[in-house]
């Protein structure tokens, strides 16, 4: 995947929420989406993932052009995304049903493995946290093995010391797996904490306003000069001052 | 009682013991101080019951009277799971049968014995059509709003990991819906229990309507027309805690309160 382009317009009752944007993505590269609630974040993302078509202007990922939803682009959504129907594994299998039995088996053992689900194998996500919800969403949609994960703020309906640690563990899956991340949030601590480059998105319709590359090594230390520049450069760029 | 805290074993079973022998108290009393010849003390409904399980003939028509729920319920599901189904599924198909559904629906079965009768005489086939017509349309109802309330995140979900239509029907859409077609089930179950004894009342000549009207009829035996009543009762009671079992199963837990 080399180069994402998108210029599109669209109109839902002729209200445009995205507004020419454009944007090359790296493979590998880990890109935070921010911008104000109702920016038009996960229109955009739907818009990448093949789920709504652009009024104009087009999504290719290389040099394909994005016709509808593809098991290569996974799309996490906030909540409620695992299916209470099947047990863990049952989930992460979802998408293998073209697999041979042994190959489904090792593939999701690997990925409880991954997420940290060992001895919930059989549970139900009724008997899940949050935060193994999500876990587990995210070992589904990897199981397939996509060229990108799309995250519609995964961590948005999490208490706030949950969301700290899955996104460590987001960064250590990421780190292992090396998939292409383009991550909706609008924390910005997040952003800063995981991204190799944030997109700052205007509020309705959304235009890229600023995109700004995040030169710290993982592992991030969150209280490092440099790290909190950014972090207040960030601010400043979606409209909050913070060091005022 | 503290609504929050768990009730003792000895209360589980004492109040709702209490409630039924307080009304059989009132009951026993009313009948004796109104001094009615005609309507039975608990005591002699409990002989009829007795004269009943003797007689060869309550067997028979518990047996017929069941054998025409399953018939008639076991049509109805079978036509009206996937006709449900696909209402749910295709909207324009919903559109075209919705308002026939949404006129025929109020209907009471009972309306329809004079039109069951033409269609089929007497006997068995009349009171199993209208058990059918009871519990068609709750199936139908259900299945069709449980496939249309299906999350859209599920859909795409399952739209995402490549999933053909009739995939994301089978392998999402159905097993989401299945909570609420259950319940629908146990429902048109319950109906079609009610719908059995006012038609076999009329329509054929045995089964437990039969016997109530029958022990009405010849010789106005009404001791024995409340304790097939109370048969009846217990009858759709157990119909009903052993469908509920199914509730139970664990990849449809989820859609019931724990």
């Amino acid at each position: 995947m080399d180069h994402v382009r998108k210029i599109f317009e669209r109109d839902g009752n002729s209200i445009s929420v995205l507004e020419d944007i454009s944007l090359d993505v790296r493979n590998g590269e880990f890109i935070c989406l921010v911008g104000p609630s109702g920016c038009g974040k996960s229109t955009l993302l739907n818009v990448m993932g093949g789920f709504l078509s652009p009024t104009s202007g087009s999504v290719a990922i290389d040099g394909e052009t994005v016709q509808g939803p593809d098991p290569r682009r996974i799309l996490v959504f906030q909540e409620r995304g695992v299916f209470p129907w099947l047990t863990v594994e049952g989930n992460i299998g979802f998408g293998l049903s073209k697999l041979s039995d042994a190959e489904r088996k090792q593939r999701i053992a690997h990925y409880v493995q991954l997420v940290r689900l060992q001895g919930f194998e059989h549970s139900y996500p009724s008997d899940l946290s949050g935060g193994m919800k999500q876990r587990l969403q995210v070992a589904r949609a990897l199981a397939v093995n996509p060229d990108i994960l799309y995250l519609d703020e995964p961590f948005g309906a999490l208490d706030s010391v949950t969301r700290f640690i899955m996104r460590g563990e987001l960064l250590r899956i990421w780190q292992t797996e090396r998939r292409t991340i383009i991550f909706v949030t609008h924390d910005i601590d997040e952003a800063v904490q995981l991204a190799d480059r944030v997109v700052v998105l205007s509020s309705r319709p959304a235009k890229i306003q600023d995109v700004l590359t995040i030169d710290i090594e993982h592992p991030r230390n969150l209280s490092s000069p440099r790290y909190l520049e950014l972090r207040d450069q960030l601010a400043q760029k979606i409209g909050l001052a913070f060091s005022a | 009682m503290n609504s929050l805290a768990k009730p003792a074993t000895w209360e589980k079973f004492f109040w709702p013991l209490l409630t039924a022998a307080l009304l059989l108290a009132v009951w026993h009393y009313s009948v004796i101080w109104t001094a009615t010849k005609v309507f039975p003390s608990p005591l002699s409904v409990e002989k009829g019951l007795v004269e009943l399980a003797h007689k060869h003939v309550l067997w028979a028509d518990i047996i017929d009277s069941l054998r025409r729920v399953a018939t008639g319920f076991g049509l109805a599901a079978i036509i009206g799971i996937p006709f449900g189904l696909a209402l749910g599924w295709y909207p324009a198909l919903n559109q075209i049968f919705n308002p026939v559904l949404q006129i025929l629906r109020p209907i009471s079965p009972i309306a329809w014995i004079p039109v069951a009768i033409i269609f089929f005489g007497i006997g068995d086939k009349p009171a199993t059509f209208l058990v059918f017509l009871g519990a068609f349309f709750p199936i139908v109802v259900a299945c069709a709003s449980g496939v249309s309330n299906v999350p859209s995140i599920y859909r795409r979900a399952g739209r995402n990991f490549g999933l053909s239509s009739p995939q994301i029907l089978a392998r999402v859409v159905f097993p989401a819906a299945l909570p609420q077609i259950l319940i629908g089930l146990r429902i048109a179950l319950g109906i079609a229990w009610l719908v059995v004894v006012a038609g076999e009342m009329i329509a054929v000549d045995s089964g437990l309507g039969y016997l109530v009207i029958d022990s009405r009829n010849s010789g106005k035996r009404y001791d024995l027309v409340v304790a097939a009543m109370l048969i009846i009762g217990v009858i759709g009671l157990a119909l009903d805690v052993i469908f509920r079992q199914v509730e139970k199963i664990r990849s449809v837990r989820w859609g019931f309160r724990s």
